[in-house]
């Protein structure tokens, strides 16, 4: 890699040209995934430093979230990482039970497993789609979203939204599955593997696509550590760490699947990881299908998760309350969650999401603190560009697979 | 895990103030000599994954036992023998900073940046450290919870009240 | 009348020749037909609605067919969907691509945050996209569906056939 560079030295010695290009890159750029910012320092088109500027999006989650109670909380939860909400809906509602000490029914937790599943495939299909676009493949863009439309349709009729859940909730999921949504899974299931051999053949050995992803940002795996890199990225570096083998949460203890792992830990080593997890998560649906008879009959939330919206406080005939100054909603002021904090992690599409919650027993959280990959992964964006051209840029942002509302909270 | 921590407490205990059992153990240590420690955890102890790096404000908390308005937290894992560790340090308001931690992870860095941006906490050593969600000119850290969270007219950021007076109607 | 005997009616107001590449109308009426013919608008994601914004773009809904194609530089766009939060850091810049749009330029507001906020009313949210935009189009929901925008933008068409003594330098 350092070959650019010395090149790129040589030349500009020769013509006595020193000064630095500087070139702002976004907020509005199609290929930036969002509103991101980079402000690049170039010589010729090497990339010499690399500033990633974000905030763009900053909505002040965290703090509107310390305003609402745990079950409003969830709503905000969706529009971090809107490509995979039910992601995220699961990793608040663990927070929000292990604070709480509930227990979720069987049942709930499978039907958790396939909509984190669904929204792995969800995620990697758009990802797919955004990076092969990126880099030139127009294909695979509409192939790719051909096939999520089929999920998110189930996913409507499983809650009735396309993209903003909410449907895992505080000690379990909203409400079951019917009989028509799980015969639409399993057909799901059974048309999906051939549908990843069809992208496959689209790019796999595509020249272009080889030439641009191969040997592109290669993370070491020391460095991917110390970065803070999950997920996917960490994975392409060789280093099978995966929240869902290390510390299992809902059902992923009893389904059977593998950890894909990388070896160069350049951009087609990520491709491949992801491809590889497409076909894990479908898997992983087939077997929760599968148990799903055994449960059959079981409640899908656990009997003493709190109802913390309760109907008949709001009806009551109040004198209305003069709204304090900078507060948005006051629901029932009502001790249910004891005081103390907890932390949960969950291995989203991206990476690793975690929240740490913690309560002062009052019904809205004390601290609602979202640790997001998304936002890791950016940070690691002038390392990762360090000596590369300004095309293989392109193809990094791809690969991080960066949401910014994810980043940006 | 039981020896670690006794390893610790013995090893360190000018540093570590309590240890507590909560969901994950948790080590409440003092500001002076916390760099030693997470370096030992990092280096010797294999904590070498940074989870998450945050801020808390416990002003009027209830039935708080400590002094200390603020609260860094630091979540640290260890891939090989599967451990996670929280740390916590206290900081008071009115000598607000703390002990970069960027030198030994990058991934500290942007953290570190969030934590001064959203709550004011100054950490010495680190590189960079500006502002990094808000813009460079905003007044006040949002996440402190004297910050209302929605600006009324008269709070407003001079920069946007500029911005809309110029376009509106 | 005579024309009306010898020309077809072919869009509200426009007649032709039947057989010749002959048109009659009123100038306004042919333009406003162009326009609404062929919107292209800037790509320019925000937020969550922007994934709604490229579904309803790709393969099962499909723009295309509308004449509706879409551009990644503002200065060939001529409908900037602001599509998702806008927040108080971004707004200049979105007034900034619309400033760089050519007239005549149309902004729609795509989803309850663009609209109005939405859920986010804290800090560092702009309380809608009219706060600085001249928005013609409002679509509401949370992420609104694709079907949502694609009213929208057919709404959208219905004003610009609508409109007269608006862009008129030939008057």
């Amino acid at each position: 890699m350092a070959t650019y560079l010395e090149i790129n030295k040589k030349q500009v010695n020769e013509e006595k040209w020193e000064e630095p290009f500087y070139l702002n890159m976004g907020p509005q750029h199609p290929s930036t995934h969002g509103v991101l910012r980079l402000f690049l320092e170039l010589e010729g088109e090497t990339i010499v430093n690399c500033t990633p500027i974000i905030g763009y999006l900053h909505r002040g989650v965290e703090k509107l979230g310390e305003n609402l109670n745990y079950n409003q909380a969830i709503v905000l939860s969706d529009r971090l990482d809107y490509i995979a909400s039910a992601a995220n809906n699961t990793a608040f509602a663990l927070a929000f039970e292990k604070l709480m000490g509930l227990e979720v029914p069987r049942r709930a937790k499978l039907l958790r497993t396939i909509v984190c599943e669904m929204a792995r495939i969800c995620n990697h299909l758009l990802w797919l789609a955004t990076h092969a676009l990126d880099i030139g493949a127009m294909t695979v863009f509409l192939y790719c979203f051909r096939d999520r439309e089929w999920l998110l349709n189930i996913y409507e009729k499983i809650c009735g939204a396309r993209l903003t859940h909410t449907y895992v909730r505080v000690g379990g999921v909203r409400q079951d599955f019917t009989q028509e949504i799980i015969d639409e899974l399993y057909k799901f299931t059974e048309e999906f593997p051939p549908r990843i051999y069809d992208y496959e053949t689209l790019i796999d050995v595509n020249r272009i696509w080889l030439k641009r992803t191969k040997g592109i940002a290669v993370v070491p795996p020391e460095d991917a550590i110390n970065l803070g890199l999950t997920g996917p990225c960490l994975r392409g570096s060789g280093i099978a760490y995966d929240v869902r083998k290390f510390r299992p949460y809902d059902a992923y203890g009893e389904v059977d699947f593998v950890v894909p792992t990388g070896k160069n830990g350049d951009t087609y080593d990520r491709y491949r990881v992801r491809m590889e997890e497409l076909r894990q998560a479908n898997s992983i649906i087939r077997q929760c299908l599968d148990k799903l008879p055994e449960t059959e009959g079981e409640p899908v939330v656990a009997e003493d998760a709190p109802d913390l919206l309760m109907p008949e406080r709001i009806k009551k005939p109040e004198p209305k309350p003069v709204p304090k100054k900078g507060v948005i909603f006051r629901g029932a002021d009502v001790p249910v969650v004891p005081p103390g904090e907890a932390f949960a992690a969950i291995e989203s599409p991206k990476g690793e999401l975690s929240v740490y919650v913690v309560s002062d027993g009052s019904s809205k959280p004390w601290r609602l603190r979202v640790r997001t990959p998304s936002f890791v992964h950016i940070s690691a964006i002038p390392y990762m560009t360090k000596n590369h051209m300004i095309a293989d840029l392109i193809a990094i942002i791809g690969t991080l697979d960066i949401v910014l509302g994810d980043s940006d909270r | 895990m039981e020896e670690l921590l006794n390893e610790l407490k013995e090893k360190f205990s000018s540093v570590i103030i309590e240890v507590q059992e909560k969901d994950y153990p948790t080590l409440i240590c003092k500001r002076t000599g916390f760099l030693d420690l997470i370096k030992h955890l990092k280096e010797e102890k294999g904590f070498k994954y940074l989870i998450d790096l945050c801020g808390v404000d416990y002003l009027n908390y209830p039935k708080k036992n400590f002094e200390e308005r603020f609260e860094v937290v630091y979540h640290l894992y260890n891939l090989d023998s599967k451990v996670l560790l929280r740390l916590k340090v206290r900081i008071p308001e009115e000598d607000c900073w703390h002990h970069s931690v960027t030198p030994l992870w990058r991934t500290a860095d942007w953290f570190e940046r969030e934590c001064y941006d959203m709550f004011g906490i100054k950490f010495k050593g680190h590189p960079n450290l500006r502002r990094v969600l808000m813009p460079d000119d905003w007044e006040g850290h949002p996440l402190r919870k004297d910050y209302p969270v929605y600006l009324e007219e008269e709070q407003e950021w001079d920069t946007y009240k500029k911005f809309i007076q110029k376009y509106k109607g | 009348m005579g024309i009306e005997k010898n020309t077809v009616e072919i869009a509200p107001g426009i007649r032709q020749v039947p057989g010749t590449p002959v048109v009659i109308s009123p100038i306004d009426k042919i333009i406003n037909w162009a326009r609404a013919g062929s919107m292209w608008p800037v790509t320019f994601g925000l937020a969550c609605c922007a994934i709604e914004m490229m579904a309803t773009g790709a393969s099962h809904f499909d723009l295309d067919r509308y004449g509706i194609i879409f551009r990644a530089t503002p200065r060939q766009a001529d409908v900037l969907i602001v599509a998702g939060t806008v927040t108080k850091k971004m707004a200049p810049i979105v007034r900034r691509v619309y400033d760089q749009m050519p007239e005549p330029k149309y902004v729609i507001a795509m989803g309850s945050c663009a609209c109005s906020g939405g859920i986010f009313k804290t800090y560092s949210v702009a309380q809608g996209a009219d706060e600085f935009l001249p928005v013609d189009i409002y679509i509401p929901g949370c992420p609104p569906r694709p079907e949502a925008l694609l009213f929208g933008l057919l709404t959208l068409q219905q004003k610009i056939k609508r409109e007269a003594k608006k862009w008129g330098f030939w008057r």
